[in-house]
């Protein structure tokens, strides 16, 4: 090959690449020189090497952070525990049927995030039919409400981000070849120990890719918890957007973030580790690459 | 069998379907509740639970009616059709890199594509407002443009490059052996076969583009768009205008889609009455 060859890929990878380089990385960087000024917003903040915004950007804030861990991973098992079956069958049990049932998975996708997330605040709200019902099963108490509680928060959350846990599983049960459980169950095992031991571990790349791509987004997200939660149910991305926006307290925000970003990075790695880049792409060449 | 025993045992039989269809129901609610409620009379106009008032299409007919909402939209339309010619544009080239291409620094480009997907909206949003805080350029129109094609690039790749990866590259040896340049080849052979990947990932690109709220909050300025517009309602009280935009939104698309899938099928029907060739 000769040089102008072999320059071509580079060519092609160019524009986009640098785009991404200046306008992802270089914002990153842009970030943690913020998180390392001081000052106020009267008086400019000035870089200074402030480490210490790092730990104090967590220590006033646990309350948010712990609880963004246990929303996100509420509705992560939520959406886990509703996408699997149905995930199943759509791809085993559908016949026909099946492209509407997994167009109809998408559909939400076609109504804008914020208004979709709005509507469940119409659903849940005092007056709302569905809410009388659960008062009525005493499910909520009489006089109780469901809008501005955990459980309408992690309700939307669930709701928003269980089409990116249904179609990784969707693809990898397809490719799931049925003959192994035929072969579990000419040795005599039971469904539930077919399901276990051969269903379960073949899906487990599936499982693990709708956990991470449900789990990030629902724990940085703050639409849910801004629409659908009241002022007890204010979640980490709550508190960066509050600090950026409205305080402009921006070394405190961009310490956060940065530490949520790192955290998120460490996550992704480990995961690229074990399935690598392909996994994100659905590229089974790249898959250990 | 007594009554119960035998619905008991109906139940347990069916229990996937019914599990199926009871969770298809719920990813359906929202949408039909949209749709219902943009029919639904209010005193003030604004969005409220319960069809008391009775039914009117009043909001459909005045739809286009509020100059605010109408800005905001236009706003969102231009703003995605700029994003999306770009992001696919730059997109397609990485993928047809990715794909193609051995070259040195792969891995390291396959990470920076797929980074930017796993990070929250939130972080992107932040790290842009910090470098524009930090260089001063006004936020508007044109941080909004940056911000959407970057988030947009990545999506664009995945999806074309699922379909280059199932791509018969002996079509192009053929073209070269029948004389044509590599230009000429990409134009009249690889570009046709790659187009349902591009319009796939422009479609997603686009969808992207109009729906995003998140990183636009941090970096629009006094732009408004359509969810930007959305959420400033939302404190006030949404107009039930907004519905009926939202179900005409959702109308539309799924024409789109439908359309799209059906000419991909109908193309696919075209290669396989071509494909055989009649053995002499």
């Amino acid at each position: 090959m000769n040089l102008r060859q072999r320059l071509v890929p580079y060519w092609l990878l160019g524009p986009g690449l640098l785009w991404l380089v200046v306008f992802f990385v270089v914002p990153m960087y842009f970030m943690g020189e913020l998180a390392l000024r001081s000052g106020s917003l009267t008086t400019g903040y000035t870089f200074s090497w402030e480490w210490a915004n790092f730990p104090d950007s967590l220590s006033g804030h646990t309350e948010q952070i712990l609880r963004s861990f246990f929303y996100a991973g509420a509705a992560t098992v939520l959406a886990l525990l509703i996408a699997y079956p149905l995930a199943y069958a759509i791809a085993f049990r559908a016949g026909r049927f099946r492209l509407l049932l997994l167009f109809a998975v998408i559909a939400p996708f076609f109504t804008t995030y914020l208004i979709r997330t709005l509507a469940w605040k119409t659903i849940l709200s005092d007056s709302s039919p569905l809410v009388g019902v659960l008062q009525t099963l005493q499910l909520v108490p009489e006089d109780g409400r469901v809008l501005a509680t955990s459980g309408a928060v992690i309700a939307g959350l669930t709701y928003n981000f269980l089409p990116f846990m249904i179609l990784p599983l969707y693809a990898n049960l397809e490719r799931l070849d049925l003959r192994l459980i035929e072969a579990a169950k000419d040795l005599y095992s039971s469904s539930r120990q077919a399901f276990l031991r051969v269903t379960l571990p073949l899906t487990m790349p599936g499982i693990i890719a709708g956990v991470l791509l449900t789990f990030i987004p629902a724990f940085g997200d703050y639409i849910n918890a801004q629409l659908l939660g009241g002022t007890q149910q204010a979640m980490v991305g709550n508190v960066i957007q509050s600090l950026y926006l409205n305080q402009r307290d921006y070394p405190e925000a961009a310490a956060l973030s940065f530490l949520m970003m790192a955290l998120i990075l460490v996550v992704v790695s480990l995961y690229i580790r074990f399935a690598g880049t392909g996994a994100f792409m659905g590229d089974e060449d790249e898959a250990r690459g | 069998m007594a009554a119960p025993a035998r619905a008991w045992a109906w139940l347990r039989r069916n229990a996937l379907p019914l599990y199926a269809g009871l969770a298809v129901a719920y990813m359906l609610i929202p949408i039909v509740v949209i749709a219902v409620f943009s029919f639904g009379a209010t005193p003030k106009g604004k969005l409220t639970f319960g069809l008391d008032h009775g039914f009117t299409t009043e909001y459909w007919t005045s739809a286009f009616s509020l100059p605010e909402l109408n800005d905001a939209l236009l706003t969102s339309i231009q703003l995605a059709a700029l994003s999306t010619a770009i992001a696919t544009v730059l997109g397609t080239l990485l993928a047809l890199a990715l794909v193609r291409h051995r070259f040195h620094g792969r891995r390291a480009a396959n990470l920076l594509i797929v980074i930017p997907m796993a990070t929250p909206e939130g972080v992107i949003g932040a790290a842009l407002l910090s470098m524009f805080i930090y260089s001063s350029v006004a936020l508007g129109f044109s941080t909004l443009l940056i911000a959407h094609v970057m988030f947009s690039i990545s999506f664009v790749v995945v999806v074309v490059r699922s379909r280059l990866i199932g791509f018969d590259r002996h079509l192009e040896e053929a073209a070269a052996d029948l004389g044509a340049t590599p230009l000429t080849t990409f134009r009249t052979v690889t570009l046709p076969l790659l187009a349902p990947g591009v319009v796939a990932a422009a479609l997603l690109a686009f969808a992207l583009s109009i729906d995003d709220f998140v990183i636009s909050n941090f970096n629009s300025g006094t732009t408004v768009t359509f969810p930007l517009y959305v959420y400033g309602a939302s404190l006030r009280g949404v107009p039930v205008q907004v519905n009926a935009l939202a179900t005409m939104l959702f109308v539309a698309s799924v024409i789109g889609i439908v359309l799209v899938l059906w000419q991909q099928r109908r193309a696919e029907r075209m290669a396989t009455r071509l494909d055989p060739v009649p053995a002499t």
